[in-house]
């Protein structure tokens, strides 16, 4: 499966040339870029881990790039996002995010489905990479 | 009264006089001169019997509005051979202390204070008959945070008034003092964004057809089949409640089932409105608890359930941490008619302060009435924190949401894929855009229906931040786009020439000149 | 990187042929590199061998540009520089006007300046370094990272000095990311040259050494002239004669920044006159009071006082 988070997950994966030109887009709006990974891509999981802190004064992005290439020499075997953050008043969020990293394989999730009261069921979402340890869910070391 | 407030009203007024011009009315003898106050103090005021409204006190051309008065624009078109200043200080009157005839017991309160005053008048710019009146309401005359007293006051009595052959609300002021004692939108267009963890691009979304007559079942598929083609929502329609064909808990589980199934498909948060419109509050509350149980993340509610229950639906939607959504079922039947009735621009400040989450506020390219500078004004309303006077969108005033959460708004009706560069110029990214018939329609099934519109929209979106001339090479970024999506190449194929182009009903009345938008 | 269409070679036959031939006026002023060299003039007095090396490497670049357009044989130049000569001779301000001219050539995309010194890449402790010199190397991308006093990154007598490191990833970003960034090296010319004796590796990918000379005793005066101009200041023939000989009695003292310390003088001048002006508070002024500046302004500095007692 396909992990459709993020903003452009209907593209085919974008090139760093096209990745450049968002984080450019975001850079121009004053926005500061961050980079977060994570190998539990469940759709509730907010918090990946950061890759150091959001860019903040960037003029060219050239530097996330950079940032980028590096990140995914460490965990390039897990999903990696980059998310721009507005710090204007009345948003003070995200205002862009798209995955820029995937594992080669996604073995996406298994629905739980629980009978309880009448027909009601209580349903939970687990993604099949958890049911290994952190680390080492994409064949990971 | 502030300083910068007196400059643009007098700003504004001479907006007014150019396209109007006063010379035109002046020349009427029958007519009361529009800047004069004729009011009668002292003891004769009260005297008993009948008098003119523009006596009473309810015409002061002089008065300078409080920065807390409400204000109030109408259109008045008066019966013939009425003054047109006479028929706005009935309106003033009529939507505040006056009744028919004088009464002693005015003479018990600080009458002066609640009287509304109607200040100005200004004939309607190539519409003869027809006057903008502005009225100002002081802040005591309404409850705090009670859309049903502001409007029983403002559109109360005074719509049906016989010498007014017909009476728009055009416009209303509303001072940053009551803003402040409404909720506003239970979630708002940033939380929502976090809670759904979509970010940059327009939601989309689809209403699921045929409307009426599926069962629960079926429902149920053509959510999953959508949701898990690519939309972030599916919609009951707004008559889609409990009938004989499927009971609204049949709607609710196999929705979720649809939803949860849809979510685990993709790794991404799906939400369908359940639509928990019903006969009594507590059917309401029972239906949208049901929802909160089986984990859904948004409910939805008519328009015609009425102002209390709305703002009852919007607390209970706070206090259960969902997304509100809000069907205007019905207010064309008092939006469109340019000039009786109420504007849906009102309809949209009310529903901001009433706490709604979304709010359908026009296409301006599908099927549904919508002129685009109007629907650029019901946008702004929705999303911004100011709203500048711009009357080119028919907002006639300022102003200020004294940071109340924002409200989404929603496009629907008509619209598909190959109209996405204009919908992204017209409506901006942060609009849910609803894809019934253009995603149900595909003639590859749903979810090739679904995912031909995502994938339209994130090409325009990637195509946009690439500061790419979007709008005008709209139609070669979607080619290229389904040249690696067939359901895309398809749903263009399909609706390749289909544009609903008819006049609309509702302009502004000023168009954009260089003495109006300065 | 620049987009310019290869509007004559692509375009065939006869307007190719006539195309082919470039009007290089209309190339220099379309690109504006022009204004930015005649702003230069104006802001920087002399500086005469500096000034040429600039339109130098700025008619390089323009035809380095012209080649691609034209297919020719061409390769991305290394344009690290290093900016050699005393303080207070213009290295900044001509650092400005580089990443000005780059920019409009289209050699880096933003063309920003990025200024820092030792402090700013260099850690204090382990895994210290290696972040804070990629948090300057990522906010100067597009743009120039002027590094002042550059030689201070490499300290010979301890081997462990975490320089080294800083040394290490501006080197490989000087060589990997030529499109991304420009680096200048500045300091004091012969510390300079014995910075880049120890590290050959910079001296490999430095294109242009251009060295900043000291201003002469007339050329600060003329600054000085400049910058009261500017603030709506004047000597009178007084004053001037005073400053001049300030001047030559600063030289020959410690510390002199050229231009800087004709600055912090000035500052110095413009303090007294307004003691002297504020100490006669009877007198009603003219504005040609106010913006002369006097004699007793000068003479009253210490440089003159040390020249007494030296």
């Amino acid at each position: 499966m396909r992990v459709t988070q993020g903003c452009f997950s209907f593209l085919p994966d974008l090139t760093d040339e096209q990745i450049s030109k968002q984080v450019q887009y975001a850079l121009g709006k004053g926005w500061a870029v961050n980079l977060e990974f994570t190998d539990d891509p469940h759709p509730r999981n907010t918090f990946w881990e950061m890759w150091g802190l959001p860019m903040f004064d960037l003029r060219d992005a050239a530097g996330v790039l950079m940032e980028l290439n590096e990140c995914r020499k460490v965990y390039g075997d897990r999903y990696i996002r980059l998310s721009a953050f507005d710090s204007s008043h009345g948003w003070e969020s995200v205002r862009l995010s798209f995955i820029v990293n995937r594992p080669k394989v996604e073995p996406g999730f298994r629905l739980e489905r629980q009978e309880t009261d009448g027909r009601n069921l209580r349903y939970t979402t687990k993604s099949y990479a958890v049911d290994r340890p952190e680390g080492s869910r994409y064949g990971g070391a | 009264m502030s300083a910068r407030t007196t400059a643009r009203l007098s700003l504004a007024r001479k907006d007014h006089d150019q396209p109007a011009g006063r010379a035109a009315s002046r020349g009427n003898s029958e007519e009361s001169a529009m800047n004069e106050s004729v009011t009668i103090r002292g003891k004769d005021r009260y005297k008993s019997g009948v008098m003119e409204y523009k006596k009473m006190g309810y015409w002061e051309p002089d008065y300078v509005p409080k920065d807390t008065d409400i204000i109030a624009l109408f259109r008045v078109t008066p019966q013939d051979g009425v003054d047109p200043i006479e028929a706005s200080a009935a309106v003033a009157g009529e939507s505040s202390t006056a009744t028919w005839t004088v009464v002693w017991t005015d003479r018990l309160t600080a009458a002066e204070k609640y009287r509304a005053k109607c200040y100005r008048v200004d004939p309607v710019p190539n519409s003869p008959g027809q006057y903008f009146a502005y009225i100002a309401y002081d802040l005591d005359l309404f409850e705090n945070g009670s859309i049903a007293n502001l409007s029983a006051s403002i559109i109360g009595n005074v719509f049906g008034f016989k010498p007014l052959k017909a009476l728009r609300l055009e416009d209303m002021r509303l001072p940053v003092a009551y803003v402040k004692t409404f909720q506003g939108p239970a979630t708002g267009i940033v939380v929502e964004r976090e809670r759904m963890d979509k970010f940059g691009r327009p939601l989309l979304g689809a209403t699921v057809k045929p409307k009426l007559g599926l069962s629960g079942r079926n429902y149920g598929r053509v959510v999953y089949e959508a949701l898990k083609g690519g939309l972030d929502f599916t919609k009951d329609d707004e008559n889609i409640n409990s009938q004989p064909f499927m009971h609204w808990r049949e709607r609710f589980l196999y929705c979720m089932e649809a939803v949860n199934k849809a979510q685990a498909a993709s790794g991404e948060v799906k939400g369908t409105y359940l639509n928990v419109t019903a006969g009594t509050m507590e059917e309401m509350y029972e239906r949208a608890d049901f929802a909160k149980q089986l984990g859904s993340v948004i409910v939805m509610i008519d328009l015609v359930i009425g102002y209390t229950a709305i703002q009852s639906m919007a607390k209970w939607a706070r206090r259960n941490d969902m997304i509100l959504h809000l069907h205007r079922a019905g207010h064309s039947t008092y939006t469109r008619q340019r000039n009786h009735g109420v504007s849906f621009r009102v309809i949209a400040k009310w529903m901001r302060l009433a706490g709604v989450d979304h709010i359908h506020a026009g296409t301006v390219v599908g099927k549904l009435e919508g002129d685009p500078a109007t629907t650029k004004g019901y946008y702004d309303i929705c999303r911004e924190d100011f709203n500048p006077m711009q009357l080119e969108h028919g907002i006639f005033f300022e102003q200020n949401w004294a940071s109340l959460n924002k409200l989404m708004p929603v496009a629907s009706g008509g619209i598909h894929a190959g109209q996405m560069h204009q919908l992204l110029d017209h409506l901006g990214e942060d609009v849910v855009l609803q894809f019934g018939g253009g995603t149900i329609g595909h003639p590859m099934g749903i979810e090739a229906g679904a995912t031909a519109n995502r994938v339209a929209l994130e090409a325009m979106i990637l195509a946009r931040n690439e500061g790419r001339d979007y709008l005008h090479e709209g139609p070669e970024i979607l080619a290229k786009a389904a040249m690696t999506c067939t359901p895309l190449k398809a749903a263009l194929e399909t609706w390749k020439n289909v544009t609903f182009n008819y006049e609309s009903t509702d302009m502004p009345d000023y168009a954009p000149t260089p003495s109006v938008s300065m | 990187m620049s987009g310019e269409p290869t509007s004559a070679v692509a375009a065939g036959s006869a307007e190719a042929a006539s195309a082919e031939r470039i009007d290089l006026r209309q190339e220099f002023e379309a690109v504006g590199i022009g204004e930015v060299l005649d702003q230069l003039d104006r802001e920087l007095i002399g500086l005469r061998p500096v000034k040429t090396r600039i339109r130098e490497i700025a008619s390089l670049l323009l035809i380095e540009r012209l080649r691609k357009r034209m297919n020719l044989a061409h390769e991305v130049p290394t344009l690290h520089m290093s900016f050699t000569g005393n303080p207070g001779t213009g290295k900044t301000t001509v650092a400005l006007r580089m990443a000005d001219i780059l920019y409009r050539l289209g050699f880096v995309r933003r063309g920003h300046v990025v200024s820092v010194t030792r402090d700013e890449l260099v850690g204090q402790y382990i895994g210290h370094t290696a972040p804070k010199t990629k948090e300057v190397l990522k906010k100067a991308m597009g743009g120039v990272l002027f590094i002042d006093e550059a030689y201070y990154l490499y300290r010979p007598d301890n081997e462990r000095d975490y320089g080294q490191e800083a040394i290490e990833i501006l080197l490989q970003v000087m060589e990997n990311q030529r499109d991304d960034l420009v680096v200048i090296l500045a300091g004091y010319g012969d510390r300079m040259e014995k910075f880049f004796a120890s590290n050959p590796g910079f001296r490999s990918r430095i294109a242009h050494h251009i060295d900043f000379p000291d201003y002469s005793d007339s050329e600060l005066l003329q600054i000085a002239e400049l910058m009261l101009t500017e603030q709506n200041y004047k000597f009178d023939a007084e004053a001037r004669a005073a400053f001049e000989r300030y001047i030559a009695m600063r030289k020959t003292q410690p510390l002199f920044a050229n231009a800087r310390s004709i600055r912090n003088a000035l500052d110095r001048i413009r303090l007294r006159q307004a003691n002297r002006l504020v100490a006669d508070l009877d007198r009603v002024l003219t504005a040609d009071d106010i913006m002369t500046l006097e004699a007793s302004d000068v003479l009253a500095s210490r440089v003159f006082s040390n020249g007494k007692s030296a």
